[in-house]
C-alpha cells in the first residue's frame, strides 16, 4: 500500500469523529425520510430551498425500513417528514402514531379528499394510476372492460401479472375488497391466477415486455412504467385501456407525505408539504416520473395526457392501508405468488 | 481443541507482567459476541410475544411451499457451489493446463458481482423477452415452448451458484495448494488412483476450509432477498419481508428470522461437533510439487469449463452492464457526484475490512489461547450475524443503537442542558458497528483456518528464541496469518461494497454510496440506470481482489 | 534371494532444461534394503519419486519385477506399482485415527480382513495401545511408526522411505532405524531408503548408493563405501579421514611420511608421481613405543574412543581413533603407527 493511500485511509478514519453530528436549533431546515428515490424528490426540494431559504436534508430507504426506523427513534427522531410511494405505508405510519395531523387550508384546497387521510395525517402528492395495458396486435379494446373481467375464462393463458408482493397490487386488491367484500374478491383473484400465461413477474416493466413480446395479451401496471417504456421504444404494440369507467373507476395510488409526530421543525415541514401541493411544485412532482398531479387544477404532462382522460376510483385511499393485510392473506389463499 | 502444550494465557499472565495484556485479550470473543447478541436478542425476543394470526395464516397457506422452496434452494446452491468451487480449486491447485495462471485469479472476479445483478442480467438475457429467446423464436419460427423456464427453481439455483461459488473456491484453493498434491501422492502410494485419492483423501482433509466456504454460502443463500425477488421465487426470507413490509408486522418477521438464526446456529454447532477431535494442521507445502500436466483435449476441456464459468458469472454480466451503462450515459451524468459515491464506497469498505479483520484476528487469537467451551460458544455467536436477512439485522442493530442514543442525549440534557439530538446515529460509527456485526463471519473462516497453521511448536520455537508477546505476534504469527487475513479483508471489502439494507438505514445524511445508488435505481425498476453505478461497483470491487491475488501469488 | 526386484537403467530426469538425475543405474534384489545417500539437492529424493511413479523419466527405464514401469513413453501410475511409501513428514491423515490411517490402503479387503490386518500391524509396530488416537495426539516416534505401518499394510512389493527419520531426535533415530530394519527383514520387505545421514544408512541398508549432482557415485555395501570408495567424493563424504600426499615408489608401493603402504594402485602412474592417500582414523594406532610422534591439535571425546586430530612433523594433519583411557592433552606429543589394510589412493587433484 502506498503512503498516499495510507494517508487517505487515516483521513477517512479521522473523519469518523468529525462526523459526530451535534444538532443545534440553528437556521431553518427540514429533515425528510423518503421512500421516493432521490431523483424523484430532489428537484422539488431544490425549488423549495430556492424559494424559502429553508434547507432540506433527506435520506432514502424503503418504506418498511423507514417506518421501523421512525418507530425505533421515537421522540429522538431527526425526521420532520415522511414521504412514501404508496398510501398503504402512510396509513401504517399514521396507525403506528408516527405522524401528526396537519390542519391546512392550502392542503385541503389543493388535494382532493379521497387522496388524503380523513384525519389529515397524510396527503397525496401525485397520482399513480394502475391501469390495463394490452397488446394492440392481439386484443381489441372492446374486449376489455374491468379489472374484475380479467378473471373471466376468456382470458385464459392471456394475462400477465406482477408479483403480489408489490404494494401496488396489494392496494388494488384491498380497494377491491372494500368494494366487493372478501369472498367475491377472492373469486376474482383466483380467476386471475387461473388466467396467467406465465408465473407472476418481478416488476411492471417486465410485465409490459411480456405483453409486447406476445407471451400474454394484457397486464395491470402503473402508467408511468408504460410511459417510460414507450418513450424508449415508441413502436411497441402496447396501448392503455382505462378500466371500470362505468363502475368504480381506475384504481389510483399516491405518492404522498406526512409530518412526523416528534419532528423538531414542524412549521418548516408544513411549509414544505404545502409547497409540494402547490401549483409550482405539482407539475415538477408528477412530471419527473410521468405521474399525474393530485392538484386538479394542474394539467398532466402532455405525453401523459395523450393517454386520455379517465375517471378515478373516488374511494378514500385509507382503505388501501386498512385492508392491506387482509388483501395479502387473500392473495396467499388464492395462490397469487 | 489444542494440544495441552500450548502455553495457556493464564499461566503466562501469572508468569510475567509482560503478558498482562493477555487477560484483556480473553475478553475479545465475548465483546464480539455481545455486539452480535444485541441485535440477535432484539430479533429473537420477538418469540416471547404473540404476533397475531400471521403464523396460522402462513401455516395454512404458503409456509409448506416456502419451506420446500427454501430447502431445495439451499440444497441446490450448496451442491452447486461445492461442485464448481471445489472442482475449480482442485484443478487450479494440482494440475497444469492452458491458462491456469490466468484462471487462478480470474475465477475470483465474480466475488465483486452482486448476486441480484447476475440475476437481473440472466433474466434479461434468457427470459422470454430476452434477446436469446427472441432470436431463437424468429429463427426457428416456433413458440419455443420447450425452452427451459429460467425463472424456475433451476434458474435461481444456477444464478446463486455462479454468484457464490468464489467463497468455496477461495477457501478450498487455500487448502488444496498446501496439501492437495501431497495427499494425492499418499493416496497413490497406498494403491488409490487419482480420483479415489481426491475423494478419499484430499477432500476430507480440506474439510474445514470447504465447510467454512459452504457455511458462508448457506448463510448468504438463506438471507438473500435481492436475487429471489428478481426471480419472484418465494423463500423463507421473502416471507419475512412480506410479514414486515406487507402485513406491517415486524414482530412476525422477527419471529420468522429467529427460526433462521436457530437453524444456522444448529448447523454450525453440528458441523463443529462432527469434527471435534480431528485436527487439520497441515503439512508444509510440498516444495517439489510439480503440477500434473494436462495437455491436449483434457487441458482444453478444463480450460473450457473454467472459461464458461468465468464467462457466465462475470464476463457476461459485465458486458451487459457496460452496454446499458454506455446507453444511460447519454443522459447527463454528474461525474463529480459519482466520484463521491465511489470514494465513500471504497473508504467505508476499507475501514470496515480493517476493523473487522483486526477484531476477528484478536478474537480467533483469544479463542486459541483460551480453548474453553465459553470462548468457543462466544465465537459461534459472534459469527451468526451473516445468517440474518440484511434488513432484519439492520433494524436489530438500529433498535439498541437508538436506545443508547436516547440515554446519551437524556444524559446530556439533564447534566449539561444541551439538546444534542442524535449522537451515534447518523455517524459512521453506527454504520461500522453494524457492518462488524454482519460481516464477522465472513472474515472468521479464512482467519481461523490460517490460525490452525500455527502449531504449538511454532510458539515454543519462538519463545525459545526469546521472542515473546507482541514481538512474537508481529514476527511470527502475523506473517503466518497474513494470507488468511488478506483473504478475509478482500471478502469483507467486496461484501460491504455490495451491502444495501444496513447502508441504507445507518448512513449519515448525504452519505450515499454506489450501493445506495443501485438501490435507488432498481427500486423503481430502472435497471439500465443502475448499470453505471453497478459497473463502477464491480470494478472497484476488483481492487481488493487484485491485492489479494498479489499477496497469494507471492 | 537372487531375484532382481528393481532395476534402474540409465535413468535421466530433468525439470525443464535443468537435469536433476543423470544416468542413474542400480539393481536391487528381492528382500534387500537399498539406500540412496547424498547431500541435500543431490537428486536422491527425485530418484525415489521416479521409482514411485510421481515423476516421469526423460530417458532410460525403470523395471519392477522385470516389467518396465517408467520410460520416456510409459508411466505406470503409482497406484498400480504395488509400492508403499513413507514420507519425510509422514503425511498422516489428521482427520483419521491411528487404526483408520493404517487401514486406509486396505480398501480392497473386507471389513473383517481389514481389521485383522490393522491389528497385526499395530502389534508389529508396537502401537496397539494408541489405535484410537489421532495423529496429533502422538509423539514423533509414534507418528513415524504409524506411517510405516500404513505403508506396510497393503503388503507392497517395494517400500520407499523418504528421509523417514529426519524429524526425530538422534537417540530415537538410532533406535527406530534398527527397529525398522528388523521389521522389514522380518516381513521380508524390499525397500529403498533416502537419507543424508550415513549412520542411518549404515544401520539399515544392505546396499548403499552415494549420489552427487544427480549422478550415482558408487552403489555398494557399507564396508566397501568406507574402505574402498570409488572416487574422491565418496571417500570424502563417507566417514572421516584425512588426505595425505605420497610418492609412488612402484606399482604396488606408496611412500608417505608415516612409512610405506602396500596395495594396488587403481590408476596408471609412474614411480615418483605424487598421489593422495586417504587415511581413516582407524588406520592410525596409538603406540607409545612408536618412534613416530605427532602433536595433538584437538580432541573429541566419543565415549569409548577419543578422536584426535594430529599434526605430523612435516605439517600434514591426520586423524586417529584411540581408546578412551588414553587421555592426552592438546599440545602433547604422542607416538603413532600406521596399520592400513586397504590402500585408498587418488591422483593428485589438478589445481
Amino acid at each position: 500500500m502506498s503512503r498516499s493511500i495510507k494517508c487517505r485511509f487515516l483521513a477517512a478514519f479521522f473523519s469518523l469523529f468529525t462526523l459526530v453530528a451535534i444538532h443545534s436549533a440553528h437556521a431553518e431546515e427540514v429533515v425528510v425520510y423518503s421512500a421516493r428515490i432521490e431523483q424523484l424528490i430532489k428537484p422539488m426540494f431544490d425549488a423549495f430551498t430556492k424559494e424559502t431559504g429553508i434547507k432540506v436534508k433527506y435520506t432514502t430507504d424503503n418504506e418498511g425500513a423507514l417506518l421501523a426506523r421512525l418507530e425505533a427513534e421515537g421522540k429522538n427522531t431527526p425526521a420532520d417528514m415522511l414521504i412514501t410511494a404508496d398510501a398503504g405505508n402512510l396509513w401504517a405510519a399514521a396507525q403506528a402514531g408516527l405522524l401528526k395531523p396537519v390542519k391546512s387550508d392550502v392542503l385541503e384546497s389543493n388535494i382532493p379528499a379521497h387522496l388524503r387521510d380523513p384525519a389529515n395525517e397524510w396527503f397525496g402528492l401525485s397520482i399513480r394510476a394502475r391501469t390495463l395495458i394490452y397488446n394492440t396486435k392481439k386484443v381489441k379494446p372492446e374486449e376489455l372492460s374491468t379489472y374484475e373481467d380479467l378473471a373471466n375464462p376468456k382470458w385464459r393463458k392471456r394475462l400477465c401479472l406482477r408479483t403480489s408482493k408489490k404494494v401496488y397490487n396489494q392496494s388494488l386488491v384491498a380497494m377491491m375488497i372494500a368494494e366487493h367484500g372478501e369472498a367475491k374478491t377472492e373469486e376474482i383473484v383466483k380467476g386471475w391466477v387461473a388466467n396467467l400465461a406465465t408465473d407472476p413477474l418481478s416488476d411492471d416493466t417486465r410485465a409490459l415486455e411480456f405483453v409486447a413480446a406476445g407471451k400474454c395479451d394484457v397486464t395491470i401496471v402503473n402508467t408511468y412504467y408504460f410511459g417510460r417504456l414507450m418513450s424508449k421504444d415508441p413502436k411497441l404494440p402496447l396501448a392503455v385501456f382505462w378500466p371500470n369507467q362505468n363502475n368504480g373507476g381506475v384504481h389510483v395510488n399516491i405518492s404522498g407525505a406526512g409530518v412526523t409526530r416528534y419532528g423538531r421543525n414542524e412549521a418548516a415541514a408544513i411549509k414544505l408539504l404545502e409547497f409540494l401541493s402547490s401549483d409550482k411544485a405539482q407539475n415538477l412532482f408528477a412530471d419527473v416520473n410521468m405521474e399525474y398531479p393530485v392538484n386538479p387544477r394542474i394539467a398532466a404532462d402532455p405525453f401523459v395526457a395523450s393517454w386520455g382522460e379517465f375517471k378515478q376510483n373516488p374511494m378514500n385511499l385509507a382503505k388501501a392501508g386498512e385492508l392491506q393485510t387482509t388483501a395479502v392473506k387473500l392473495m396467499d389463499r388464492a395462490g397469487y405468488r | 481443541m489444542f494440544n495441552h502444550n500450548v502455553f495457556s494465557g493464564e499461566k503466562l499472565a501469572a508468569l510475567s507482567p509482560r503478558y498482562r495484556f493477555l487477560t484483556f485479550w480473553r475478553l475479545v470473543p465475548f465483546i464480539a459476541a455481545a455486539l452480535v447478541l444485541a441485535p440477535v436478542a432484539v430479533v429473537v425476543s420477538s418469540l416471547l410475544a404473540p404476533a397475531g394470526d400471521i403464523w396460522r395464516h402462513l401455516l395454512e397457506t404458503t409456509l409448506p411451499d416456502l419451506l420446500v422452496n427454501t430447502f431445495w434452494l439451499a440444497a441446490g446452491v450448496i451442491s452447486g457451489t461445492a461442485v464448481i468451487g471445489i472442482g475449480l480449486a482442485w484443478f487450479i491447485s494440482v494440475y497444469e493446463f492452458p491458462g491456469r495462471r490466468f484462471f487462478a485469479w480470474a475465477l475470483l472476479l465474480p466475488m465483486a458481482m452482486p448476486a441480484y445483478v447476475t440475476a437481473f442480467v440472466a433474466l434479461g438475457l434468457f427470459d422470454f423477452t430476452g434477446p436469446v429467446q427472441t432470436a431463437l423464436r424468429a429463427w426457428l419460427d416456433s413458440d419455443l415452448s420447450w425452452f427451459p423456464d429460467i425463472r424456475g427453481r433451476a434458474g435461481v439455483i444456477l444464478v446463486m451458484t455462479l454468484a457464490f461459488y468464489p467463497y468455496v473456491y477461495l477457501l478450498a484453493k487455500n487448502a488444496f495448494l498446501s496439501q492437495g498434491k501431497r495427499s494425492l501422492e499418499v493416496a497413490q502410494s497406498l494403491g488409490l488412483n487419482k480420483i479415489q485419492g481426491f475423494f478419499k483423501v484430499a477432500l476430507p482433509m480440506a474439510r474445514p476450509w470447504i465447510a467454512g466456504g459452504l457455511m458462508l454460502v448457506l448463510m448468504e443463500t438463506l438471507a438473500d432477498f435481492g436475487t429471489v425477488a428478481v426471480f419472484n421465487y418465494n423463500t423463507f426470507t421473502t416471507a419475512i419481508y412480506k410479514a414486515w413490509f406487507s402485513m406491517f408486522s415486524l414482530q412476525a418477521a422477527s419471529q420468522l428470522a429467529s427460526l433462521l438464526i436457530i437453524i444456522v446456529f444448529v448447523v454450525i454447532v453440528l458441523e463443529q461437533q462432527f469434527r471435534s477431535r480431528m485436527r487439520y494442521a497441515e503439512s508444509k507445502r510440498s516444495a517439489r510439487g510439480q503440477r500434473i500436466t494436462l495437455s491436449g483435449w483434457r487441458g482444453g476441456l478444463v480450460s473450457g469449463f473454467m472459461f464458461s464459468v468465468l464467462f457466465l458469472a462475470f464476463l457476461l454480466p459485465v458486458l451487459q452492464l457496460s452496454y446499458w451503462a454506455v446507453d444511460s450515459l447519454t443522459h447527463d451524468y454528474d461525474f463529480s457526484r459519482y466520484l463521491d459515491f465511489l470514494w465513500r464506497s471504497l473508504s467505508l469498505s476499507g475501514m470496515a475490512a480493517l476493523l473487522i479483520c483486526t477484531l476477528v484476528t484478536a478474537m480467533v487469537y483469544a479463542a486459541r489461547r483460551y480453548p474453553n467451551a465459553a470462548t468457543r460458544n462466544a465465537v459461534r455467536v459472534a459469527t451468526i450475524g451473516y445468517a440474518l436477512p440484511g434488513a432484519v439485522l439492520a433494524i436489530g442493530v438500529y433498535l439498541p443503537l437508538t436506545w443508547l442514543d436516547a440515554q446519551l442525549s437524556e444524559l446530556a440534557l439533564n447534566w449539561f442542558q444541551i439538546d444534542t439530538g442524535q449522537i451515534l446515529q447518523g455517524t459512521l460509527i453506527a454504520m461500522l458497528v453494524a457492518y462488524i456485526i454482519r460481516f464477522m463471519a465472513v472474515s472468521h473462516y479464512p482467519i481461523d483456518s490460517a490460525m490452525q497453521r500455527i502449531t504449538p511448536s511454532i510458539d515454543e520455537a519462538a519463545m525459545s528464541l526469546s521472542v515473546h508477546g507482541w514481538a512474537m505476534i508481529k514476527k511470527v504469527h502475523v506473517p503466518i496469518l497474513k494470507p488468511g487475513i488478506f483473504t478475509a479483508a478482500a471478502l469483507v471489502f467486496v461484501d460491504v461494497m455490495k451491502e444495501m439494507p444496513i447502508t441504507l438505514m445507518t448512513r449519515p445524511f448525504g452519505w450515499d454510496t454506489l450501493a445506495v445508488r443501485i438501490y435507488e435505481m432498481t427500486s423503481e425498476g430502472q435497471w439500465e440506470q443502475a448499470a453505471f453505478p453497478a459497473v463502477t461497483l464491480v470494478l472497484a470491487g476488483l481492487i481488493p481482489i487484485f491485492l489479494l491475488m498479489r499477496q497469494t501469488e507471492k | 534371494m537372487g531375484n532382481v526386484l528393481l532395476q534402474l537403467n540409465h535413468v535421466h530426469q530433468a525439470y525443464g532444461s535443468q537435469a536433476v538425475i543423470q544416468d542413474l543405474s542400480l539393481t536391487l534384489q528381492q528382500g534387500q534394503i537399498g539406500c540412496l545417500l547424498g547431500p541435500s539437492g543431490c537428486g536422491k529424493t527425485t530418484a525415489l519419486r521416479c521409482i514411485a511413479g510421481f515423476e516421469p523419466v526423460s530417458d532410460g527405464e525403470i523395471l519392477l519385477n522385470g516389467v518396465c514401469v517408467s520410460n520416456p513413453k510409459v508411466l505406470v501410475p503409482p497406484e498400480r506399482r504395488r509400492i508403499g511409501m513413507v514420507f519425510q513428514d509422514y503425511a498422516l491423515f489428521p482427520h483419521l485415527d491411528v487404526a483408520a490411517n493404517i487401514g486406509f490402503g486396505l480398501h480392497q479387503l473386507t471389513k473383517n480382513e481389514r481389521e485383522q490386518r490393522v491389528e497385526e500391524l499395530l502389534h508389529v509396530v508396537h502401537l496397539a495401545t494408541v489405535a484410537k488416537k489421532y495423529p496429533h495426539e502422538l509423539s514423533g516416534g509414534q507418528q513415524q511408526r504409524v506411517a510405516l505401518a500404513r505403508a506396510l499394510a497393503p503388503k507392497p512389493e517395494l517400500l520407499l522411505l523418504d528421509e523417514p527419520f529426519s524429524n526425530l531426535d538422534v537417540s530415537l533415530r538410532e533406535r527406530l532405524s534398527m527397529e525398522v530394519r528388523e521389521i522389514l527383514k522380518h516381513q521380508k520387505i524390499t525397500a529403498i531408503l533416502v537419507t543424508h545421514d550415513q549412520a542411518e544408512a549404515f544401520a539399515i541398508a544392505d546396499e548403499i548408493g552415494v549420489m552427487s549432482h544427480g549422478a550415482m557415485q558408487q552403489w555398494d555395501t557399507a564396508f566397501n563405501l568406507y574402505h574402498r570408495p570409488a572416487n574422491r567424493f565418496v571417500a570424502d563424504f563417507i566417514g572421516q579421514g584425512a588426505f595425505i600426499t605420497g610418492k609412488v615408489r612402484n606399482s604396488r608401493q606408496i611412500e608417505i611420511e608415516l612409512g610405506v603402504i602396500d596395495g594396488e594402485i587403481p590408476f596408471r602412474c609412474a614411480a615418483g608421481d605424487i598421489v593422495e592417500v586417504l587415511l581413516r582414523p582407524d588406520d592410525i594406532i596409538h603406540d607409545d613405543a612408536s618412534p613416530l610422534q605427532a602433536i595433538i591439535i584437538s580432541k573429541t571425546f566419543r565415549g569409548a574412543e577419543i578422536l584426535y586430530t594430529l599434526r605430523l612433523a612435516g605439517g600434514a594433519w591426520i586423524l586417529a581413533l584411540v581408546p578412551s583411557h588414553h587421555n592426552h592433552q592438546v599440545g602433547e606429543k604422542i607416538g603413532i603407527r600406521l596399520e592400513t589394510h586397504h590402500l585408498v589412493v587418488f591422483p593428485q587433484p589438478i589445481l
